[in-house]
């Protein structure tokens, strides 16, 4: 094989040539779309998109280069990235050109790829496992691989990315202090939080109600992360015997988890929904904001929870009309299936981190 | 929120005639929201002076109105329609800035008149400098440092608080019309007059330029809850201090972050809320430091402008449409997404492509104007091409634009260097040859402030260029194309050599060259372009692509990046994997359009082209449109059934052809751009429908064409036919001067000129002719002080329809584009249209017509000469049929189509039926390039035009003249000079304006002989070389109300010149023929006589088909 070379190939049996533009080897994972026009950098590190190859849309890719400002963890956690057009060169201001990046961050990456007509695929057959490879063209092998890969449905990846072990993240300005658990948190959600007054205890994805509770947190937050939620069943343990006892925001898994624990189901949808530009209705303000999607699973529509005397809302997805969110004043509940943190992407939702310091002083006062 | 039901008339205004800033993409905008308010039930009232637009047409509104637009005639509009109220946002600037007035002098107030989409404090807001200025303050955002001033004083004023370069931008003007960059003190003073007197409120902003910068522009849109979207994001190639309709610009940005993206779409939301725009789109202009990253708001529209329809075409939401029904009340989500069917219109397009666009220019009709591109708009057109990356669509943008590509090869490094900062419309052509030459992207970048993202780009593709042309294979071609030397063959056995070849050739060096045909093709290279590399001809590479199966798929623009199925077919070409094209059974007719507005080819051929797509759908075939053109109704993928959107090259042509396989190509109703492709598409064994390709060829064929005139017994001037400069240099002694010479295959008289001696003659030689045959040159004895009429007819083979007979007002020798006309005409007897008429009967009999066709006569006494005849539709077909009510081109495409002229009778337009007279007079962009002369003549020079209806003729003169902005005076001063050949009649024009009340005054020698004729009170003042004080110290006093001024000869037109250049930037009217002085002076009597009246297009119509 040349060594600019590199192949993609998928679960149904698809082999499609393309060029090598991150670093050299095979990596497996779920193959999923992006229709973020600009963000790859911030798309690649979120810790959500652990176990996931990622195909974005947009056919230029790299344009800008990297820098660490748009890291949302400390490494890529994608399992490879697929484009049209990959730029190699970084601009004036960039630390390093995005294939630099990925080859530093031992991400395969593959460019020349008619990516529309793969995500015109994805769209039809639902998400694929698929394979990036700079080694072999053995379907046989690439077969092996795949097989090897377990399936997205059951599988709790958030163990995997999640901090090991309790940290603080200090705040002078502090007036309140939570604890948040990391299922693969972002940088931005820190950040957001911090600005707001929070004095945060990330914890790890598996800590006990006791463990969370013996932090005297004044409320918890439920992170994003990847993998199918119903598998995280320890953290759903967690969330219900939390429910009720201190106010508690979700975003992403994190709404998920609380829905399992508030009772609700889960199911994963045909290819998710992954990108900076969906429309959700936010019934309270009657308003539409443009949001940042990342998620491949949603929850159940009839009664999200179904707790005794809620008073919940929900959010809808004025596309396809899943479930985004549910907000519940009496119990203190906010959850957001979508990102209101964005990175990247639009910034209409921040006031839901506003809406979490006012359930807390509302609980406090 | 469903829509209001406390209204139900609602007055539209149209932008009115082309001009430069302002073209036909409101006809797109203002088409979409009539089409869309109507299907709500409301009732449209409309209001355009411009015929030539789809709005116009009388289903599309109505009541529709093509009256001038200014206060007085929507004064007497709304009074008579009493509409509850009035959508402002969509007919550009001078919709905008005429309901404002409308509200300020509380005209709507008083009569009821709800102001929708914008009130009058967003508009003020929005449109003054100063309050703009304070509102970005309040809400944080940062402006360029600068002051709006009033007068001389306050500029200088505030010249001590500023730093140089500084821009000079007046308010309340469209295409950064007055604006300037200045440098020093100097030029400060000289502009800045400038800027006051183009601003309607004599107010300049006097601005620190941000030379350099990035700019962005997004398209914002709002409802009345308050959600807000950003419909696209487009970033200019070309850095700040071009004005925007002048860049080349991409959709969507491509260098910023996500960080940075967001900064300016949060600022965005800030800016369209502050300013209080309830509902619909706004363009919102941003500059951005390319080192430090700093942002500043530049500018804002709170309208639909041409880039929202530039954002609708490249992300297929379409801005206008929903922001029609906005104001009407209904929100975002409740609005379908056209294209998905199932989304709602409140998202944000995704797109998974680029999209070029190229403007496109006329310079070589403005010889003296620098041609270096500033903060004032001077384009008159644009291209835009979808790629699946930059080079992509940056190449099929290029090859879009219909120019010749001009060559720097001669330049040496340095002076390409040297020339690199100088923004032109040629730079990017000039960039390739920097690359070529081995400048690196880092200079290019320093040198021009492009970014260096766009120029990696063309570097590649230079690096590209540079690897075909030394590859192996170009030496050893012949090998592999034993056939390529063999005389040219039908296109399909074309690939007959390369199948061969493919089979005997499986060599490493021929794959490896098999690739970089490939990659060459994925980078946006023409078949021509790789030709010319490896020096073979564009067909071989053609075969060579095809046996080696590297041709373009269509991919859909869907909005949403492939997330949702989609259902409208409207498609671009792509060298990528995956096809997309739907192929239907249906019995398809493709029409290929006009291509980018140019002067001579403007937004009637889209007219046309959208009238043949109306008509074949009635007549149950499926409808393709092909065009490049993002402002038009044609390329709305609403229109046609399906809409490819592409260069309008053979090579790009030719595919979807062979895809679609249609039972017809219709050529001839978008201009020469589909004409010049008619014989290769016949060649390639499609049908072209209608006139046959012989005969569009014939008629451009001297020899051929006058036979047929003197076969049918007619007359035509003398003439003779050149293929070099010698031979010109003796037939022009041959037929004596003057002489009108022009080369064969042109539009819009493209160096075309009246020459008076042989002087001249070697001139024109030296500069406009090449000499070939391919191309001759076309000599024709001038008859001088004839009058000029187009006929327009259809014609089915065999029956002919005399469709209108106009009048020039302008003698011929002015072209027929530049000139005004009347329909009827108004000083043709009877017997004349009868020898006319019989005259083009016989023509479209002999050439076997079948379509439309367009005759140019000239009327000499008793002689009519046969001047040209053009086998198409004609600029003037839109304004005939919006005068006869008949919908012609519907006509012609059904005659294309088989159906017989006498099968359904068309009703012949007369006099009774058309008991009124309508003008057509053009506009032309001389305001925009201050060096030239004002003066017509045979080379087209106008942008755009209006119609003008009354009950006379004297009286639809005057209004032509209000409907050019250019009002009659009723008393004052008037200024005549005039030349010999002309004296005795402006002797006439003198003394009806005495008659009138008007004083006279007239260089010496026009004073003399009115003197000697008896007129005793007129005054004579210095010409400009007489010393002063002179006419033009009187015209700069505004002690002449209007000038006749007619000139001959190169001494004089010199003299003259700032005559004329002066009447037309203090807006004083001016005629440059005593013609339309004659026609003025009547219009004059009649206006003092009588009000003007207005009609409605609906209640004037008495024919129908």
């Amino acid at each position: 094989m040349a060594t600019s070379e590199a192949f993609l190939f998928l679960e149904d049996g698809t082999l499609i040539h393309g060029k090598s533009c991150g670093a050299r080897g095979t990596s497996v994972g779920e193959l999923v779309f992006n229709t973020s026009m600009s963000g790859y950098q911030e798309i690649l590190t979120d810790p959500s998109y652990y176990g996931q190859i990622i195909t974005m849309t947009f056919p230029h890719i790299g344009n800008y280069g990297t820098s660490p400002l748009d890291d949302e963890s400390d490494k890529v956690w994608a399992k490879g990235l697929v484009v049209k057009d990959m730029c190699e060169k970084p601009r004036l201001r960039a630390t390093l050109s995005l294939p630099s990046y990925l080859a530093n961050n031992n991400t395969v990456a593959i460019s020349g790829i008619d990516t529309r007509k793969l995500t015109r695929k994805l769209r039809s057959q639902g998400s694929l496992k698929a394979v990036i490879t700079t080694e072999s063209t053995n379907s046989k092998n690439l077969f092996k691989i795949l097989e090897k890969e377990p399936p997205m449905l059951g599988r709790n990846l958030s163990f995997d990315v999640s901090c090991k072990k309790h940290y603080r993240i200090e705040n002078k300005q502090a007036q309140w202090r939570i604890v948040a658990i990391d299922f693969g948190i972002k940088k931005s959600i820190l950040k957001y939080l911090k600005e707001r007054g929070c004095e945060i205890h990330v914890v790890p994805a598996w800590s006990t109600a006791e463990e969370i509770l013996s932090l005297h947190p004044q409320a918890l937050f439920l992170s994003n992360g990847p993998g199918d939620p119903a598998a995280v069943t320890t953290a759903i343990e967690t969330i219900r015997n939390l429910v009720g006892t201190m106010p508690i925001f979700g975003i992403c898994l994190g709404h998920q988890l609380l829905c399992l624990a508030l009772g609700a189901t889960t199911y994963k949808l045909k290819f998710g929904h992954r990108g900076a530009n969906h429309p959700v209705l936010n019934p309270a303000k009657n308003s539409v904001e443009i949001t940042t999607h990342n998620h491949g699973f949603a929850v159940n529509h009839p009664g999200a929870s179904k707790s005794e005397g809620s008073h919940e809302v929900s959010i809808q997805n004025l596309n396809d009309h899943t479930l985004e969110g549910i907000y519940d004043p009496k119990n203190f509940l906010l959850s957001i299936q979508y990102h209101p943190e964005s990175s990247p992407g639009p910034l209409d939702s921040l006031y839901l981190f506003d809406k979490f310091v006012e359930m807390m002083r509302g609980f406090h006062k | 929120m469903p829509k209001r039901t406390d209204i139900h008339k609602i007055l539209i205004i149209g932008s009115g005639p082309i001009v430069i800033g302002q073209a036909c993409e409101f006809d797109y905008s203002g088409t979409q929201a009539c089409k869309a308010l109507k299907k709500e039930g409301f009732e449209i009232v409309l209001v355009n002076s411009n015929p030539a637009t789809i709005m116009t047409d009388p289903q599309v509104a109505d009541r529709t109105y093509i009256e001038p637009l200014n206060i007085s005639f929507l004064e007497k509009i709304i009074e008579k329609e009493k509409p509850d109220a009035l959508l402002p946002t969509l007919g550009g600037q001078t919709a905008l800035n005429l309901a404002r007035a409308l509200a300020k002098s509380s005209f709507l107030q008083k009569h009821g008149v709800s102001l929708l989409g914008a009130s009058l404090s967003a508009i003020e807001k929005a449109e003054d400098r100063e309050l703009f200025k304070k509102a970005m303050q309040e809400i944080g955002l940062q402006v360029p440092h600068s002051f709006t001033v009033k007068s001389l004083a306050e500029a200088y004023r505030a010249l001590n608080h500023l730093n140089f370069p500084l821009v000079i931008r007046p308010s309340y003007t469209l295409g950064g019309m007055g604006g300037s960059i200045v440098y020093n003190s100097q030029e400060f003073s000289e502009y800045l007059q400038w800027g006051f007197n183009q601003s309607p409120v004599h107010e300049v902003l006097v601005e620190e330029s941000v030379l350099g910068w990035k700019e962005f522009e997004l398209e914002v849109m709002r409802d009345k809850a308050d959600n807000v979207i950003i419909v696209c994001s487009i970033e200019n190639f070309d850095p700040m201090g071009v004005h925007t309709g002048d860049s080349i610009t991409i959709a969507p940005q491509q260098t910023l972050s996500d960080k940075e993206y967001q900064v300016l779409r949060e600022a965005a939301k800030k800016i369209i809320r502050k300013i209080g725009v309830e509902t619909g789109g706004s363009n919102i202009q941003f500059a951005v430091h390319p080192e430090t990253g700093k942002m500043v708001v530049i500018e804002m529209n709170p309208r639909v402008s041409r880039s929202s329809a530039l954002a609708s075409k490249a992300t297929g939401f379409p801005i206008a449409k929903i922001a029609a029904l906005l104001a009407v009340g209904y929100t975002l989500p409740e609005i379908q997404n056209d294209i998905t069917l199932k989304t709602p219109a409140c998202f944000e397009p995704v797109l998974d492509y680029v999209v070029t666009k190229i403007p496109r220019f006329n310079f070589e009709k403005f010889p003296l104007t620098p041609q270096v591109l500033t903060t004032q708009m001077k384009s008159v057109g644009e291209v835009m091409a979808i790629g699946r990356t930059f080079k992509e669509s940056l190449g099929k943008a290029l090859q879009s634009l219909e120019v010749s590509v001009p060559s720097f090869c001669d330049l040496s490094k340095n002076q390409i260097k040297e020339q690199l900062n100088i923004p032109s419309h040629k730079r990017i052509w000039l960039i390739y040859e920097a690359f070529r030459k081995g400048v690196s992207v880092e200079e290019v970048a320093h040198l021009s402030k492009i970014d260096p993202w766009f120029l990696y780009h063309v570097e590649e593709c230079v690096g590209l260029e540079n690897v075909i042309a030394h590859h192996k294979i170009c030496r050893d071609w012949k090998d592999i194309f034993a056939h390529s030397d063999s005389a040219p063959r039908e296109r399909h056995s074309r690939s007959l050599p390369a199948v061969r070849t493919r089979r005997k050739n499986t060599s490493q060096s021929f794959s490896n060259f098999v690739s970089l045909l490939k990659q060459a093709k994925q980078w946006g290279f023409s078949d021509a372009h790789v030709a010319k590399l490896c020096h073979q001809s564009p067909q071989d590479i053609e075969s060579l692509r095809i046996c080696e199966n590297i041709q373009p798929v269509y991919k859909v623009i869907d909005t949403c990046a492939g997330e949702f199925e989609s259902y409208t077919p409207y498609l671009y070409s792509t060298y990528d994997d995956e096809d997309e094209s739907k192929i239907s059974s249906k019995e398809k007719v493709v029409i290929i359009g006009s291509g980018p507005n140019r002067i001579g080819q403007g937004i009637e051929f889209d007219y046309c082209c959208v009238h043949a797509v109306m008509a074949l759908k009635g007549m149950g075939y499926e409808t393709i449109m092909i065009n490049c053109n993002p402002e038009t109704v044609s390329t709305d993928y609403d229109t046609a059934d399906k809409l490819y959107f592409e260069p309008l090259t053979f090579e790009h042509v030719l595919p979807i052809l062979k895809l679609e396989n249609p039972c017809g190509v219709i050529v001839q109703l978008g201009g020469q751009t589909p004409l010049k492709l008619a014989q290769e598409i016949e060649r390639a064994g499609f049908k072209i429908l209608g006139t046959t390709v012989a005969t569009i060829m014939s008629c451009e064929n001297r020899e051929f064409f006058s036979s047929i005139v003197e076969e049918l017994g007619l007359r035509q001037p003398q003439h003779e036919t050149a293929t070099s400069k010698e031979q010109a240099c003796d037939a022009a002694e041959k037929l004596a001067f003057p002489l009108v010479v022009r080369p064969s295959f042109v539009l819009g008289g493209q160096s075309m000129e009246i020459i008076y001696d042989m002087d001249n003659m070697k001139r024109y030689l030296s500069v406009a002719f090449e000499g070939s045959s391919d191309n001759p040159l076309l000599l024709d004895r001038y008859i001088e002080n004839a009058t000029e009429v187009d006929v327009d007819v259809l014609c089915d083979g065999k029956d002919v329809y005399i469709a209108g007979v106009l009048e020039h007002v302008e003698e011929a020798g002015v072209h027929s584009g530049d000139s005004s006309c009347s329909l009827p005409g108004f000083s043709l007897s009877e017997s004349k249209i009868k020898k006319l008429e019989e005259q083009a009967t016989a023509i479209a009999k002999k050439l076997q017509i079948c379509g439309l066709m367009n005759i140019q006569f000239a009327l000499l006494s008793d002689s009519i000469y046969v001047l040209e005849v053009n086998p198409r539709a004609s600029r003037t077909i839109p304004f005939i049929a919006k005068v006869t009510g008949l919908p012609l081109v519907k006509i012609a495409t059904e005659l294309m189509m088989g159906r017989p002229l006498s099968l359904r009778g068309v009703p012949w337009a007369t006099r009774e039926s058309i008991p009124f007279f309508a003008v057509k007079r053009s506009v032309f962009p001389f305001i925009k390039y201050p060096h030239e002369d004002c003066i017509l003549g045979p080379q087209m020079k106008s942008t755009g035009e209006i119609m003008a209806i009354e009950k006379s003729f004297p009286m639809a003169f005057a209004k032509a003249a209000q409907a050019v902005d250019s009002p009659l005076p009723s008393e004052g001063a008037v200024f005549i000079s005039v030349k010999n050949e002309d004296k005795s009649q402006a002797f006439e024009v003198a003394a009806e304006l005495l008659k009138l009340g008007f004083s006279i005054t007239a260089t010496r020698g026009t004073c003399e002989y009115f003197k000697s004729k008896g007129l005793h009170s007129v005054a004579s003042i210095n010409k400009v070389l007489e010393g002063r004080p002179h006419i033009v110290d009187a015209l700069k006093s505004r002690a002449l109300h209007l000038v006749i001024n007619t000139t001959k000869g190169e001494q004089a037109l010199r003299d003259s010149f700032d005559i004329r250049r002066c009447s037309l930037e203090l807006n004083i009217p001016y005629f440059t023929t005593i013609s339309a002085g004659l026609c003025a002076v009547q219009a004059i009597q009649a206006m003092k006589q009588r009000d003007f009246e207005i009609f409605c297009l609906q209640d004037l119509h008495t024919l129908t088909y």
